[in-house]
């Protein structure tokens, strides 16, 4: 499809301005731009209909199942956007008076009221900006914390090997030395490697649970003891929490801290890779350490970003988290996990659960047999379902399971989906045994067929050049 | 009693049955007694869509609505075309996911090499990623980026925003670096001072134009000094002012960063904003966050992916250049469908009347008898005023719903976008002029 710049038409434009209304200032000698910035010239019409074409070639969550694993897909509701967009929020200068943004504040404190029973935590910063923001500002709390103390000697942070790729390049930013550790065969914690590791260097544990191959780590109050016991504190990575929230709270485990993505567990957009909220929180004793912005909290402290952060996601959160309350939320979770157990039971019987057994809010299929089998990959399948009308799950995650494909179908699917997802993971399971090819060259009925990663990677076209 | 759950209870029930169980704790067995929630949470019940729209809108009317705002400070009311809402509230690209799927993603993936290439325009850089959070942490990214095993200092004028200051101070404590304050005088970076402070061990210098005072820096005289010194530049710049101001490029910056919400963001209270990123070819594999590039598909056709992901954390794990994930991929859609609304001449049209506005407000407020202009080197929408009496002064503008400027080191910093009249800038300075009488 043609992009913007190649349907500019010189002197075409939009009306935007009035004529100024006040004398015109010169730049000062130097300063101007030697040529005005090549932007496409375009009229509303164009702009509507190129967004319209560009919008039919993404596959979004209204467009149907986007069972993504670790990413909770779930159905963002219309009116918590609609309430994110009123003027009285969307108006208000960041660092206008503070008696003037009452309501702002009214927000912020009432999410933070909410999310803190959810987690069992204290206290919450909304400054984060994403998940991966969060576990930075979540861990420089853990820095802080044992600067403060004068115990320099915590240099490691510990990291099973099963962690998301944010986790370990987090304790890398907080400058700290990362220590991965095998799993267990089921994924979960191994405590013998985890004993073997802690020690008087150890500043603290970043941990999912459920973990990302979506098993409940029932040693978890074990594990959250022993690192406590070394001196170190325990950071909860909540890209889980959908399928214990109300539940059980990662505060009851043993987590010191923690961060949210209010954008997978409250439902707030994913909008493409973002805007996302990682909003942080801790127990008492960290509180002194959360980040403050120096211009609307007077001195700073750690600031991660500018300002409050991204308020109108916050908004967004709130609404749903309003919406649902105390029955809602933990009605949420259990349906996720109920949802999640159904498909992978529906399944059974074609592709194989990594692990099997009762799942959380996600399950893992491990495709290494299957690939031996058939020829056909964890991709060529992901790739297939496609053609099917389905967002493929996510691939090749985690490392520790081969050929894995992980599938979160999230509570907001119905019965009926979760049914005809299944019946087209069998349909696939049936064609890699009588038409491999036709697995390996899908999808068939998008705009583009697999594209060239490695053209791209070597010679990277990263802009428009006329 | 809300939900988004669209199994019945009888289904629900059914499905348990499907999987061999009969109660819902029964998924749960792997979480021990102890620690289950024997409780309902402690928070209100749920509501219907009518009752939390009501609730909602009742927050949104405790805040006040300026009806002229003349405060920046690193956020600005510029005004927002209509097509600029609507385009990204499209359902399918506000609720996908990031692009990994390529396939099924090329409106995502062209939009976003769209905004690349409009960053590239607005910088004279060579490569834009795909933005990060927002101006702050786009500057402390970048000065990560361009440290390397023995240039580990981070300099940072001291006239940059206080917010884009800490954030970088942020960081830097993170990885263990130090950060230094280039003094400002003058309202603009000192430039002696620079000199001295540029060390063997400096790897960049982080300055804003304009800067958080609102003076255009003599950025082009500071780009000079710090290569000569073997350091890179960075330079914060304001969007808008770009479409007719030098571009980072021309200053002589390696790494050109900023806060890209003047293009079409809502005030917000603060975000979602958008960190824009760009730099030269020559550091195009030290960019962090995402890329998209231009390839072919297996028939030979156009198309567009993620690129570039040996730098990123899925893969490189505690090696990657950075652990950012999620973006503002939607507030970078949403510029991109700004600066196409707006386009060439339009933004150029939103700088000049910015600038022009400012400056007619300066100088109607100066003319008051104890209105000084702080500084007085040329400037862009912004400027800084002594005046006595802020207090009073900023609480009359209010009374007529007007957002006076942000009170700054003892004065009143203040910005006028397109959207100040005239009217209302002649209302403001008589408010003013009536307090200073009294």
């Amino acid at each position: 499809m043609k992009l913007l710049f190649e349907k500019s038409v010189p002197g075409r434009r939009c009306t935007i301005l009035p004529p100024c209304d006040v004398e015109a200032v010169e730049l000062p000698e130097g300063l101007a731009r030697a040529e005005t910035p090549a932007l496409p010239e375009l009229c509303e019409t164009d702009i509507s209909r190129h967004y319209s074409q560009l919008c039919r070639q993404v596959h979004g969550v209204n467009c149907g199942f986007y069972p993504l694993g670790s990413c909770t897909m779930k159905y963002n509701p219309r009116i918590d956007e609609e309430m994110a967009a009123l003027p009285g929020f969307t108006n208000i200068h960041p660092l206008a008076p503070k008696h003037t943004v009452q309501g702002c504040q009214a927000v912020l404190d009432t999410a933070k009221a909410y999310l803190c029973e959810i987690t069992g935590m204290a206290d919450m910063t909304f400054q984060p900006a994403a998940g991966a923001h969060g576990e930075f500002t979540g861990v420089l709390l853990i820095k802080q914390y044992h600067e403060a103390r004068g115990d320099h000697r915590r240099t490691k942070i510990i990291v099973p090997d099963s962690a998301h790729g944010t986790n370990p390049a987090t304790a890398a930013m907080c400058g700290y030395q990362v220590v991965n550790i095998p799993s267990a065969q089921d994924g979960c914690v191994d405590l013998d490697a985890l004993k073997a590791v802690l020690g008087p260097d150890t500043a603290g544990l970043m941990l999912t649970n459920p973990n990302t191959v979506g098993i409940f780590d029932e040693n978890i109050l074990e594990i959250t003891r022993l690192v406590h016991e070394a001196g170190g504190l325990c950071y909860y990575d909540g890209a889980n929490l959908n399928a214990v929230m109300g539940v059980v709270r990662p505060g009851d485990m043993g987590f010191d801290c923690i961060h949210l993505n209010l954008h997978k567990t409250f439902a707030t957009p994913h909008g493409g890779g973002g805007p996302g909220a990682g909003a942080v929180g801790c127990k008492d004793f960290l509180i002194p350490y959360l980040p403050k912005s120096v211009t609307q909290d007077g001195p700073g402290s750690k600031q991660v970003r500018s300002f409050t952060g991204n308020f109108l996601v916050v908004v967004w959160a709130l609404a749903y988290l309003m919406t649902l309350g105390r029955g809602g939320i933990p009605e949420a979770a259990r349906n996720a996990v109920l949802n999640a157990n159904y498909l992978m039971e529906k399944i059974k019987g074609t592709f194989s659960p990594a692990f099997d057994r009762i799942c959380m809010h996600e399950f893992v299929l491990d495709l290494s047999a299957f690939k031996k089998e058939t020829g056909v990959s964890a991709l060529d399948v992901a790739k297939s379902l496609i053609d099917y009308g389905m967002h493929p799950p996510t691939m090749y995650f985690p490392l520790i399971v081969h050929e894995a494909l992980m599938l979160e179908p999230t509570e907001t699917e119905s019965r009926e989906t979760l049914d005809w997802a299944a019946e087209v993971f069998r349909k696939l399971y049936d064609l890699a045994h009588t038409d491999p090819d036709w697995m390996h060259g899908a999808p068939h009925n998008t705009q583009i067929g697999r594209p060239d990663e490695v053209r791209a990677a070597r010679n990277p076209v990263l802009r428009y050049t006329p | 009693m809300g939900s988004y759950v669209p199994a019945t209870p009888a289904e629900q029930q059914e499905m348990l049955g499907a999987i061999g169980l009969q109660h819902f704790r029964e998924l749960y067995r792997d979480v021990p007694e102890e620690m289950y929630l024997h409780r309902p949470l402690d928070i209100p019940p749920g509501m219907s869509e009518l009752e939390v729209s009501r609730s909602l809108q009742a927050m949104a009317e405790k805040n006040k609505v300026f009806s002229t705002i003349l405060r920046g400070a690193g956020a600005y009311d510029h005004y927002i075309p209509s097509i600029v809402k609507y385009i990204p509230a499209k359902e399918e690209f506000l609720t996908a996911y990031t692009p990994y799927q390529a396939e099924i993603s090329q409106g995502l993936l062209q939009s976003i090499f769209e905004y690349q290439t409009m960053i590239c325009q607005l910088t004279g850089m060579d490569v834009s990623n795909a933005s990060v959070y927002d101006g702050a942490t786009a500057a402390a990214e970048a000065a990560a980026m361009c440290r390397d095993r023995k240039r580990r200092v981070t300099l940072v004028s001291a006239a940059a925003h206080p917010d884009t200051i800490n954030t970088i101070a942020t960081y830097c404590y993170g990885t263990g670096d130090e950060m230094r304050l280039v003094p400002a005088k003058d309202g603009k970076t000192d430039l002696d001072a620079l000199r001295q402070l540029l060390t063997g061990d400096v790897a960049s210098l982080y300055l804003q134009q304009p800067n958080f005072f609102g003076q255009f820096e003599d950025a082009q005289a500071a780009s000079q000094l710090v290569h000569e010194a073997g350091a890179m530049v960075i330079l914060g710049c304001n969007p808008i002012a770009l479409a007719i101001t030098k571009t980072p490029r021309a200053l002589g910056a390696d790494v050109a960063v900023g806060e890209g919400q003047p293009l079409g963001l809502p005030l917000g209270y603060g975000g979602p904003y958008l960190g824009y990123m760009a730099t030269t070819s020559k550091h195009m594999r030290k960019l962090p966050g995402r890329i998209v590039g231009q390839t072919l598909d297996k028939n030979g056709k156009t198309a567009y992916v993620l690129s570039l992901q040996a730098r990123e954390q899925h893969i490189r794990r505690e090696k990657a250049s950075s652990n950012i994930c999620s973006n503002e991929a939607l507030c970078a859609l949403t510029a991109s469908v700004y600066l196409a609304a707006m386009g060439p001449q339009g933004l150029a049209e939103v700088a000049r009347q910015s600038m022009a506005k400012a400056h007619y407000l300066a100088k109607g407020l100066c003319a008051i008898d104890g209105v000084t202009l702080r500084y007085t080197g040329p400037f862009f929408h912004e400027f800084l005023t002594d005046l006595p009496r802020l207090d009073q002064v900023l609480a009359a503008l209010e009374q007529a719903g007007i957002l006076g400027g942000l009170p700054v080191d003892g004065g009143i910093l203040w910005c006028a976008t397109e959207k100040a009249t005239k009217a209302a800038m002649d209302q403001a300075i008589a408010i003013v002029k009536e307090v200073l009488a009294q």
